[in-house]
């Protein structure tokens, strides 16, 4: 396996998107990409796109042959990938892959999504549909909230964590992403603020929720020997990724305190980048609803069993703290435009590390050039865990 | 047809679908006709004698398809649950629904409705019957209901 470098980041403008279709929107993201890296669309070998919502909340049935038409992609390689929420992932692991095995030298992952062209309700049945179908949805309508939901009052009922804790994690996801000017939400919030807005499915009100978001990144790879013979500055390097699955039906799960595919997707980075999670200077993780972020600092061993609410408080997952978590607002904030978000937090990863252009009070402290993107799809049914290292 | 209105960007309509699939029960029939009998059927398989609910026609774990079925016992334990205000699309007809996930002795568990309790009687840990049943609107289901 060849040496991986991230060349290029781009991201559109997070929020409601109503200005642009899903290959203007793509647009957003390629072109700054590109810029980044200094290369032309015509130099990219392969394009995996990550989008879920293809004919479903958006008209598009070939969103990666139309969005590679739109950005003059078209002749490279292409697919589609589908891992629910971490689709973006997903699409960074087929770039990476492409070129760390030697099929290509230059490769793109590109995520984007448009989840504002339908109606709320018809949203809400499309994500609540992406379980299994026939066994959890057809006959009792469980929701996106829903299913987090279900983890959110078994690990309440657990460890005692209560809803203001859960609301502790929303008032630091919108604090941060107020500093950021791609961000979908940037208005600061109060925890009374989390309390009393309206109960989406118990407990999660409407602010431990992401948004439904319009959104695209893209993010450029390119063999070591590229990066040389392109001279570029600093390069990222990907470090290791690891990946896991778990079960479609939630009743399958042998609880609901952790997402076992977080663990293992986890493990696995850890040991592909051969490190310990204390080596990881900061960290990108998947909080589509507030819990998510609650579960996700136990499942990646920032803190142990039942300890993320005491993490939190701390403020350890704030600048200054021992793991800056989602400086960028996070998915709860930033918004969460689904098959865009794990490319979305490989560019704020790089940012990060290169220390630029990232809003300076808003720049993580940097001592061994170590930072991590959790992306989970779905309710932990897909799991892919980036780690990079500058 | 051009729409511009103050609140929206200017947009035009895709040509709309009525979408209905009709999904496969022929592998798992029992299941559903034993719940207009009241019974809740799991799947056991023959040779390694693993418990399938939701019923399984096909055994993941040593991959034989020989099955036999299991009525489930009645009585569940609450592990987690939730009551979804806002619902989607095909659920908008219905009053907020109380979904939980329930353990029986046979150590499967069962994600259903609960009704007959109010919200705040639900807790974790919480005893309940598992009851199958045709809906008002026809619907095989099977939901969480207080015991006796």
């Amino acid at each position: 396996m060849r040496k991986v470098a991230v060349i290029g980041v781009g991201n559109s403008k997070f929020g409601i998107r109503s200005d642009v279709n899903i290959s203007e929107l793509a647009f957003e993201a390629v072109k700054p990409a590109l810029e980044d890296a200094c290369l032309s669309a015509k130099d990219v070998q392969f394009v995996a796109l990550g989008s879920t919502g293809a004919g479903a909340w958006y008209e598009e049935l070939l969103p990666a042959v139309v969005t590679g038409e739109y950005c003059g992609l078209t002749g490279a390689g292409l697919m589609r990938v589908e891992a629910a929420c971490a689709s973006g992932s997903a699409a960074f692991f087929a770039a990476y892959s492409a070129v760390a095995c030697g099929h290509c030298d230059i490769a793109m992952a590109l995520g984007v999504e448009k989840m504002r062209q339908i109606d709320t309700p018809t949203a809400m049945e499309w994500i609540g549909r992406a379980g299994y179908y026939l066994w959890e949805f057809h006959n009792f309508g469980l929701t996106f909230p829903a299913y987090y939901a279900l983890y959110a009052n078994a690990y309440m009922a657990k460890y005692g964590a209560t809803e203001e804790d859960l609301a502790l994690v929303a008032v630091k996801a919108h604090k941060y992403s107020a500093m950021n000017p791609v961000a979908h939400l940037q208005n600061k919030i109060s925890v009374d603020d989390v309390l009393n807005s309206m109960v989406i499915a118990s407990p999660l009100k409407l602010y431990d929720c992401s948004p439904m978001t319009d959104g695209a990144a893209a993010v450029i790879v390119a063999s070591e020997e590229k990066a040389k013979e392109l001279k570029v500055d600093v390069p990222i390097w990907v470090a290791g990724i690891g990946y896991s699955s778990g079960t479609a039906n939630l009743s399958k799960r042998s609880d609901f305190l952790s997402l076992d595919a977080s663990v293992a997707a986890a493990q696995r980075a850890y040991k592909a980048a051969r490190i310990t999670p204390e080596r990881v200077d900061f960290a990108e993780v998947h909080d589509c609803f507030t819990i998510a972020e609650l579960l996700a600092y136990e499942d990646l061993g920032f803190c142990g069993k039942g300890e993320a609410v005491k993490l939190l408080r701390e403020g350890q997952t704030e600048i200054g703290g021992k793991i800056p978590v989602n400086m960028d607002g996070g998915l709860k904030a930033k918004g969460h435009p689904i098959g865009a978000t794990g490319c979305s937090m490989i560019y704020e990863l790089v940012h990060q590390l290169r220390e630029e252009a990232v809003e300076k009070n808003r720049q993580v402290p940097l001592k061994n050039y170590v930072g991590l993107a959790h992306n989970v799809g779905g309710t932990g049914h897909y799991c892919y865990v980036t780690i990079l290292r500058r | 047809m051009i729409k511009v209105s103050s609140l929206s960007m200017p947009s035009i309509k895709s040509k709309p679908i009525t979408i209905v699939e009709e999904i496969p029960i022929s592998k798992t029939l029992k299941f559903w006709e034993g719940l207009k009998q009241g019974k809740v059927y799991a799947t056991k398989c023959h040779k390694c004698g693993k418990l399938f609910f939701p019923p399984s026609a096909d055994c993941p774990e040593c991959l034989c398809s020989e099955m036999e079925w299991t009525e489930l016992s009645s009585e569940a334990e609450i592990e987690t649950f939730t009551h979804v205000v806002v619902r989607p699309t095909s659920f908008c007809a219905f009053k907020p629904y109380t979904v939980a996930i329930g353990r029986l002795k046979e150590n499967v568990k069962v994600l259903a409705w609960v009704s007959g309790f109010k919200l705040s009687q639900i807790k974790v840990g919480l005893k309940v019957k598992l009851a199958a049943k045709v809906s008002l609107g026809g619907e095989l289901v099977y939901e969480f209901v207080p015991l006796g």
